[in-house]
């Protein structure tokens, strides 16, 4: 239990230092992602945009953890009804993003394979 | 920090290293995106990614000692279900307001982490977190209401024209001061209670999502769906800053990041900046002059026989627009360019980036009717090449090639870069009507007096009439 809370207050104390961590990861992941996506050509940018946005979905991780928090919080009926639709939303997106995007680039594909 | 890491038997940074190779892995499946090929293995990729998160994600949360956790598992079915069903055979003429949809719903989950990390579930109660939760929650919010506002214009369940309500700027404006007041008033704590804050927090941006995307008008649409996309990256990414959650951070960023791309690069194609699109600088230009001009050479016209012409062609190329999509006519040109292909000419098409209701959506359509992605060229690999073929079928685009805005001046479309379909010799136009486009400027071709063959009404008649006679 001691230990534990030691564990705590040395969390406390880089949790300003991992701030900055994530803002930089959030700028970095921004310019390296701006610099990966100058290389789709046009042709496919709805499917680009179709695939960005069910990984958009990656929220989910945060509706699933939010949704454990607020049940280990004792706040479970809150916590399923809010974090349980956040769930289902997220995997609306996710599922449906990719789902659409692998079927309009099946019928890209399609007819290059002809061509070969 | 948050459960995931106070439950976690093994050490933090298994942790980080996961989430490193999964971004790593979202990476590669992105810069597959950029050929054909790949780009399908590239999709895949990501969204195996997503799985392993999601899983990883179950497992550090220790989700069988949670009560009830089985609700979690049908809530994830469920969404998984829904998702499937919603799209696994939708049609690609609804692909615009999928899209706008779809972002909408990950916009929504978004806002509901930033709700729940307002409260201190999920995320810490310091300065940073507290601010970036309001953040989430807006951002998440906004890009909810704004994507169904969009999709319904997309879809035509309410109007695709641009709507402007009385003191239209004000109103946006004070909404954007009030959305700041509550940022600063989740800090300052002068609205005592947590609950109303967020109450009051989700009406203000879900009006101003309603408000800035009700007078964007349907073909700003590829700027405003880029726009929403790249939101619900950044709703996202803030959402994980909020409950430290690299993934979602670096993922949404990287989305945030494509988003703002193509919303560049479709304001660069209109000749537009971003933000006079936001503010509704759009479409009602001076168009007298050119109106005029239009009617009193109609009668000068000498057509041109379509089927004479494309009987002899050698050489053809199509311009696809908006106008297609409605009509759902791509597998009638499909049909006509292979009879054109059988007589020994060359088809090619030429695709403009902003021709439709979404980044490329002309592909997608062109796509569907079995065209090989081989054919279709960017508007910059293709303008060169008007002047030699034989002839240029357009089918339901207007605006991206009408020659008025290389010199009309003061209207909406002038100094966009367009198609140079007015430098061929011979034009066939299988457009709805002779009136201007979205952008409200007359088109010179049309009143050009040779070498043109207009073919008016819903271009699948016209084109089914041309295609019985060739």
């Amino acid at each position: 239990m001691k230990e534990q809370k030691k564990q705590w207050e040395c969390k406390g104390d880089i949790m300003e230092l991992i701030q900055y961590i994530l803002v930089g990861v959030f700028i970095v992941s921004t310019i390296v992602g701006y610099f990966l996506i100058n290389n789709v050509p046009s042709l496919l940018h709805t499917p680009l945009m179709s695939g960005m946005n069910a990984l958009s979905g990656i929220t989910i991780v945060g509706a699933l953890l939010s949704t454990v928090a607020a049940v280990n919080a004792d706040k479970a009926i809150i916590g399923f009804i809010f974090g349980g639709l956040a769930i289902i939303l997220a995997m609306i997106n996710v599922v449906g993003g990719f789902t659409v995007t692998d079927r309009m680039l099946r019928m890209f594909s399609k007819k290059g394979d002809k061509h070969e | 920090m948050n459960n995931l890491f106070l439950m976690f038997n093994l050490p933090e940074w298994v942790d980080y290293i996961v989430s490193g190779v999964l971004i790593l892995v979202v990476l590669i499946g992105i810069s597959l995106m950029s050929k054909v090929k790949t780009a399908k293995l590239g999709n895949r990729l990501s969204a195996l990614a997503m799985l392993l998160a999601i899983i990883v994600t179950l497992i550090n949360a220790k989700i069988f000692t949670i009560n009830n956790y089985w609700i979690i598992f049908i809530t994830i079915i469920l969404g998984t279900v829904l998702g499937f069903l919603w799209t696994y055979r939708i049609k690609m003429i609804q692909m615009p307001a999928l899209v706008a949809v779809l972002n909408g719903v990950g916009g929504a989950a978004s806002a509901i982490v930033g709700g729940f990390a307002l409260f201190g579930i999920g995320a810490g109660t310091d300065t940073f977190s507290v601010i970036t939760s309001m953040l989430a929650l807006i951002i998440g919010v906004i890009t909810f209401w704004g994507s169904l506002v969009a999709g319904g214009k997309l879809s035509n369940v309410i109007s695709s024209k641009p709507t402007v309500l009385p003191l239209h700027k004000i109103i946006t404006a004070l909404l954007i001061i009030l959305m700041l007041a509550l940022i600063v008033d989740s800090v300052v704590g002068i609205i005592p209670n947590q609950l109303i804050l967020l109450i009051v927090t989700v009406v203000i941006s879900s009006l101003f999502g309603i408000v800035f995307t009700i007078r964007v008008g349907g073909a700003d649409m590829p700027i405003t769906i880029s726009l929403l996309n790249s939101l619900s990256g950044v709703a996202g990414a803030i959402a994980g800053l909020a409950t430290k959650n690299l993934l979602l951070v670096s993922i949404g960023g990287i989305i945030g990041a494509s988003g703002l791309l193509l919303t560049q690069v479709m304001c660069k194609a209109m000749n537009r900046s971003l933000l006079d699109i936001l503010l509704g600088k759009t479409t009602t230009g001076k168009k007298a002059e050119f109106v005029e001009e239009a009617k009193e050479s109609q009668e000068a016209i000498e057509e041109i026989d379509p089927v004479a012409v494309l009987k002899d062609a050698k050489d053809v190329i199509i311009v696809p627009g908006y106008g297609m999509a409605i009509a759902q006519a791509q597998h009638l040109v499909k049909q006509l360019a292979d009879k054109l292909i059988e007589q020994g000419a060359t088809v090619k098409y030429a695709v403009h980036p902003v021709a439709g209701r979404m980044p490329g959506h002309m592909n997608v359509l062109l796509s569907e009717a079995n065209v090989d992605y081989e054919d279709l060229y960017e508007m910059e690999d293709i303008n060169s090449q008007f002047k030699d073929a034989d002839v240029t079928i357009v089918i339901g685009a207007n605006d991206v090639l009408n020659p008025a805005a290389r010199n009309a001046q003061g209207t909406p479309i002038y100094g966009m870069p367009i198609l140079n379909v007015d430098q061929c010799k011979n034009i066939i136009i299988f457009n709805y009507d002779l009136k201007p486009g979205y952008a409200g400027v007359n088109n010179p071709i049309y009143s050009r007096k040779q070498g043109v063959s207009l073919n008016l009404g819903n271009a699948a008649d016209t084109l089914a009439e041309i295609l019985k006679k060739i």
